[in-house]
């Protein structure tokens, strides 16, 4: 069932008459950059999801947050749909645009307004960049902790709408605790205030409800992340494994033995071959799995970590265990995973990343589900998980060009997904919702469930004017698609052992 | 399954259902041991500690699963018993539950580096103002496909529906733990934490009583030793931050209301009108006064913090009122989740 904006089972679309909506936009906000031109459009027909797109009926560029204001009452008062977007490097199609609706772009909000070092936080506009963040902090000896692999290209608005993640969340958590304090406009274009300076507010915590919603209640203006004082040392380890369960068993055995990693990470054969491939980082080309685990902290308890990891590792059945001897070393381990997308790009004129999560003691069996699948649909599956965290990154490879390879891609994808569901998993570590997987919501949540998400909804945006379409599915959409089946127990893979 | 398992969430989903038919308001209730916070509910008591018992736990993945009526302190000692622990050190202040750990939202002397109770929340089931048993989050660390109701219901104070069960992170208990008291007055104590914010020193906790300040630093051994060896101080005996976390400290026993200030980091000492302790490295500041609310909100707010009476009865509001466009959205969520107005009607304002 196409992702695509289907009126029919997404829900009727306010009718917007182009030519009047420009007019009066241009009437009442005179310096606001409005692009309506298909030539000027078309750069903003996608995001980082560039399977799909849609183009836009206009494009608008603020500069100042008065004409977000301006801009959001009118379309209120017009009943104009807007889909809000930063850097446009989002996974999830979050920022795909809609014939009938404005795209505001937040990119050109890009000042940083205040780094704090007593204080540890940071104040910004919504389009500065993550790493930006980071580097204004780093003179002060402090860093702002998610780093999804976008990070030098994704800005903090965007990471707010996505709840983003990245490497370090098992122990520094995800986008969402690293907040302190977001500036919201609402649909209405009021001003309001999530979160404070302090480490809580008053009422409902309606930061958390706000991150991760996929521009769908409100547009974030202003951002205040939490810093933190960087890790005095930072060790890595790499592990070869000559099969995926041993390596899956020694990340439980690691957490067991009381250690959190800041990052650990798993590549399968074929990550692990592309990506030494491309990246030449040193890679154990003929190992099944290998690990790469990261200690960070104060010194002496590195050192301590690093040998007590080690241990664990050479018990758990490791084939080798290397530690990165000096930062190029370390830096050179981490680029072959940070480069694991674009390696694994190199086998394959295209491919398709999925993004589920699930417990971790399912991974054997979610691997062996997935190269069942893989073989059924005839399309090759690299593998490349967040292991920490549970959060897997399958990589479908295919051609576009083929005739129905996208279509089987897409097809794989739901079905690696419905299976991260069926164990007790998610649809979506980080990436988000978005277009992409809005059919698989129907798998992971019934009706109730989805009934209560549009009623929280419909408390913010009732007339569905923000980013109409994306993370919640109609129950419409999802009886259309019939997958309401596959929900709590009653579940396909019954040749999956559960524990 | 221990003994002290049962699943009541059937029960718990009629109650709910018949409230909803008739129209009654309910009061929910774990342990009762937060009713001096918030203001007083009129309705039939919905007891959750039926509803009791750790639905799963598998230490390797670092995430318990527990029903909502189950004593926090079973929780504790069960983590324990595997070497890990609730990273946001809740208050039992008496015989807390689980369910009401996460509806009050209140965080122990952990807090400002380790996280909050919500910070901690991964999932939850709840029974919805439609009498609906739902479910949301999941018991993975990372999950964003649709909005975060579980977060969301961490400090709602039963507003938005009756909690029953919990999914929650957990982590190792630290490998060494160790405590300071330095005496200073508390104007250096807040300058030397600020610039100890900055570095990477392993503290997780740190109050000032007026005289001296009390530090806790948790890590590996050798960080540790690292750690006191640069900070000096006399050795601090076990069990000062269990009485901080409980109230139990000689502070708490003045008679005057007590009230919470939640404050940004790096506040220098201000002048209160009362006696007050500060915690959390300074952004939490107990205050015992007869002062007006107004006059403490006031002093709180200037410094861009909240103040919350932690004393039944003292004022209407005990929690700082909200600015009006803040509040329409609290309404319009309450009324779209709860549309009968059942759940704790008043608890947390007035005005829902």
């Amino acid at each position: 069932m196409n992702i695509l904006y289907d009126e029919r089972v997404d829900g009727a679309l306010p009718r917007v008459d182009k030519a009047a909506l420009l007019a009066e936009l241009r009437e009442r906000l005179p310096g606001l950059d409005i692009l309506h031109r298909e030539e000027d459009l078309k750069p903003y027909e996608c995001d980082g999801l560039s399977a799909y797109r849609t183009m836009p009926m206009l494009v608008v560029l603020p500069e100042r947050i008065e004409q977000v204001e301006a801009l959001l009452r009118l379309c209120h008062r017009r009943q104009v749909p807007v889909v809000a977007r930063g850097a446009g490097t989002g996974l999830s199609g979050g920022a795909l645009p809609l014939e009938q609706g404005i795209l505001l772009v937040m990119a050109r909000f890009n000042k940083i307004l205040e780094v704090n070092p007593e204080g540890r936080f940071a104040r910004v506009q919504p389009g500065v960049r993550n790493l930006a963040i980071s580097q204004a902090a780093a003179p002060f000896g402090l860093y702002y902790a998610p780093d999804p692999s976008s990070q030098i290209a994704c800005s903090i608005g965007g990471n707010v709408a996505e709840n983003a993640g990245g490497v370090h969340c098992l122990k520094y958590g995800l986008t969402v605790h690293n907040l302190l304090k977001v500036e919201i406009l609402s649909v209405e274009g009021e001003r309001l205030t999530l979160g404070s300076d302090a480490l809580d507010s008053p009422g409902f915590d309606l930061l958390a409800l706000f991150s991760g919603s996929e521009g769908m209640l409100g547009i974030v203006t202003e951002v205040t992340v939490k810093l933190l004082p960087k890790p005095q040392m930072a060790k890595v380890l790499l592990a070869s494994f000559d099969s995926v369960e041993k390596a899956g068993r020694a990340v439980g055995e690691i957490i067991a033995a009381g250690v959190i990693p800041g990052g650990l990470e798993m590549m399968d054969n074929l990550a692990i071959r592309a990506a030494e491939d491309f990246i030449h980082a040193g890679y154990p080309v003929e190992a099944e799995a290998i690990l790469l685990c990261e200690l960070d902290g104060v010194e002496a308890d590195v050192h301590d970590d690093c040998e007590r990891v080690r241990r664990v590792l050479e018990q758990a059945g490791a084939t080798e265990v290397r530690q990165a001897r000096d930062e190029a070393e370390r830096a050179r381990f981490w680029a072959g995973r940070k480069n694991a997308f674009p390696a694994v790009g190199r086998l394959s004129p295209d491919y398709y990343c999925m993004d589920g999560t699930i417990p971790r003691r399912e991974l054997p069996g979610v691997l062996r589900g997935i190269a069942e699948l893989s073989a059924e649909y005839g399309l090759r599956v690299a593998n490349v998980f967040h292991a920490g965290d549970g959060n897997m990154h399958p990589l479908i490879l295919f051609d576009a060009n083929r005739p129905g390879e996208l279509e089987r891609a897409e097809a794989l994808g739901g079905k690696i997904l419905e299976l991260c569901v069926a164990v007790g998993g998610s649809i979506t570590g980080e990436h988000g919702v978005g277009r992409e997987k809005i059919n698989q919501m129907c798998a992971q949540f019934d009706a109730d469930e989805l009934t209560l998400f549009h009623a929280v909804k419909a408390a913010f945006d009732p007339e569905r004017l923000l980013n109409p379409g994306k993370n919640i599915p109609t129950l419409h959409r999802c009886a259309e698609f019939g997958a309401m089946h596959v929900h709590h127990g009653r579940l396909p893979f019954p040749e999956l052992e559960r524990f | 399954m221990s003994p002290s398992s049962f699943d009541a969430s059937a029960e718990l989903l009629e109650q709910v259902n018949r409230a909803i038919a008739q129209r009654t308001p309910l009061r929910i209730q774990g342990g009762g041991s937060k009713a001096f916070l918030g203001r007083p509910v009129e309705g039939e008591v919905l007891d959750t500690r039926r509803h009791r018992g750790i639905v799963g736990y598998d230490p390797t993945e670092l995430v318990v699963t527990v029903r909502a009526g189950t004593p926090l302190a079973e929780l504790e000692q069960a983590l324990a018993d595997q070497g890990q622990l609730l990273a946001c050190e809740a208050p039992h202040l008496g015989t807390a539950t689980v369910g009401g750990m996460v509806a009050a939202g209140l965080s122990g002397p952990r807090r400002p580096w380790a996280g909050a109770v919500r910070d901690f929340v991964l999932g939850t089931r709840l029974i919805s103002g439609h009498g609906k048993h739902l479910h949301f989050g999941g018991e993975v660390m990372k999950n964003v496909a649709g909005y975060d109701l579980s977060r969301l219901l961490a400090g709602s104070f039963g507003c938005l529906g009756v909690i029953t069960e919990v999914s929650l992170k957990v982590l190792p208990r630290p490998r060494a733990s160790t405590s300071l008291r330095l005496a200073m007055n508390a104007e250096r104590a807040l300058s030397k934490l600020a610039e100890w914010g900055q570095q990477p020193i392993p503290l997780s906790a740190a109050c000032h009583d007026g005289e001296a300040l009390y530090l806790r630093l948790e890590g590996g051994e050798g960080s540790l030793a690292a750690a006191r060896q640069c900070l000096g101080g006399e050795a601090l005996a076990d069990g000062f931050w269990d009485d901080l976390r409980e109230r139990r400290l000689a502070f708490f026993a003045d008679p005057r209301p007590l009230w919470r200030l939640s404050l940004p980091n790096a506040v220098p000492p201000l002048a209160l009108p009362g006696s007050q302790l500060i915690d959390w490295g300074g952004a939490q500041r107990w205050l015992k006064s007869e002062a007006g609310a107004e006059a403490i909100r006031a002093i709180a707010a200037e410094v861009g913090g909240h103040a919350s009476c932690h004393d039944a009865g003292v004022c209407d509001s005990p929690f700082q009122p909200l600015p009006a466009p803040l509040m329409r959205y609290h309404r319009q969520l309450k009324a779209q989740l709860d549309p009968q107005g059942i759940f704790n009607p008043g608890r947390m304002y007035a005005d829902f």
